[in-house]
């Protein structure tokens, strides 16, 4: 039964992993935000010799467990703490997600923006970076900011290379103290109390840019 | 290191292949369960989402949200570690499927009630000037042309399921991931391990995919029929 003490106790513990959490949770997602980015403008570059290779491997990297990609990091290339590589990891796991999102956000872009940007001769590099692109992120920040929902509650699978998440902790003091009804449920608290206002502030932004 | 890891590898992945193969479909099996609880529990919620009472609605949102929110890593241990801790143990593989069932099931819900919104009033206008009841109604005209809808994000939310249940392997169920990893423990052939083990689910990924857009063709041919007739 639900035991008084044990909550008190474990709730600085899952907290303290909570800290941790977080930061992968932002880290990771600057990773996927930037390499998702960087792979939806090679799948348009209009090179296949670039296109072919990358989105293969992105959509190698989308339909693979990344529990599995985890591991297989884990021991391909040692040295690197395992929150670093958790979060590349996760973060390049998404960035797979995100680059079909901008790729959405871009293609919605009006064909007239680009017509006009020729009209005025805009270099190409400025074509994208002050037309395009602020549009076609403006268009696609729900999704993005669901996708970074989404990330947080997945986070814990980097307990699986060692790294102390909220999870973990959460596991390791149900497991010395014989108290996992208590770490566990806290644990399941903090994603809900975290998560569910993140998303519905997301509606509400999604609400606003419909108009 | 790495070379004799990889040629003792080889001939004991030879050995390993049935108990791989029983790995994979203990994934499969998980997948099968999982995918068919999350459909019952995405039209059992989808559905009573648009009820017309606002208790049912402010259930049904409060459930789903509390189904997403909480992480399905965190709901399978719930299950496997603090559910017994209340008195009820549950085998490994049935808190698999439960977890997986309830959480996709809760994305579920919302891809149901959305596809369902999308059907044109007019259509069950229609139906209701022809008379028919609300079973009907829903059985013969909303749902057949909400199920193309909800096809597409169906096959993502399937193969996402699939990519979930390597977190049943943590939970001692006996799956593709544990099989792979018992190997790896065995022969130090560890990348090797873990590349076929992606190679494997990746195979299944793309054939789940390749089922779901047959699926979704079918159904589309069917609506065309059904439309041209009608």
């Amino acid at each position: 039964m639900w035991d008084m003490d044990a909550a008190r106790d474990a709730l600085p513990v899952v907290l303290s992993g909570f800290g941790v959490t977080l930061l992968a949770t932002v880290l990771g997602f600057a990773v996927a935000v930037v390499a998702g980015l960087a792979v939806a403008l090679l799948l348009r570059s209009g090179r296949r010799w670039i296109a072919l290779p990358v989105g293969g491997l992105a959509a190698f990297v989308r339909s693979t467990p990344v529990m599995v990609q985890l591991f297989a990091a884990w021991v391909l290339v040692p040295g690197l703490d395992p929150l670093t590589l958790g979060v590349l990891v996760l973060g390049l796991h998404y960035a797979t997600y995100l680059s079909e999102v901008y790729r959405a956000g871009i293609d919605a872009v009006p064909k007239g923006q680009w017509e006009a940007c020729t009209a005025l001769s805009l270099p190409r590099r400025r074509t994208w970076r002050a037309v395009v692109l602020p549009q076609a992120v403006r268009k696609v920040l729900p999704a993005l900011g669901n996708y970074a929902v989404s990330m947080f509650k997945e986070t814990p699978f980097l307990s699986v290379i060692t790294v102390n998440e909220m999870v973990h902790e959460a596991s390791a003091f149900g497991s010395t103290r014989f108290a996992y009804l208590e770490s566990f449920t806290l644990a399941a608290a903090v994603f809900l109390l975290a998560s569910w206002p993140t998303s519905l502030l997301v509606r509400r932004l999604e609400a606003r840019l419909a108009h | 290191m790495t070379d004799s890891g990889t040629t003792a590898f080889l001939p004991a992945l030879g050995r390993a292949l049935p108990a791989i193969g029983e790995g994979l479909l203990v994934t499969l099996e998980a997948t099968a369960l999982g995918a068919a609880l999350a459909l019952l529990v995405a039209f059992a919620l989808g559905l009573a989402a648009r009820s017309r009472s606002r208790t049912v609605r402010g259930a049904v949102r409060v459930t789903v949200e509390f189904l997403r929110g909480t992480s399905l890593y965190v709901q399978l241990f719930w299950l496997f570690f603090a559910l017994p801790m209340l008195g009820f143990r549950l085998e490994p593989m049935a808190c698999g499927v439960l977890a997986l069932g309830l959480n996709y099931g809760a994305y579920g819900a919302e891809v149901v009630r959305g596809a369902v919104a999308a059907v044109p009033a007019a259509q069950t206008e229609a139906a209701v000037a022809l008379g028919m009841g609300p079973g009907l109604r829903l059985r013969r005209i909303v749902l057949p042309q909400a199920y193309v809808l909800m096809l597409p994000p169906f096959k993502n939310l399937l193969v996402q399921l699939l990519k979930s249940t390597p977190l049943l392997s943590l939970v001692t169920v006996a799956d593709l991931t544990f099989r792979i990893d018992q190997l790896r423990s065995a022969t130090g052939g560890t990348a090797a391990a873990y590349l076929l083990l992606l190679l494997v689910y990746f195979g299944v990924a793309v054939l789940l995919g390749a089922a779901m857009n047959a699926l979704e063709r079918r159904a589309k041919a069917r609506l065309g029929v059904t439309g041209g007739s009608a």
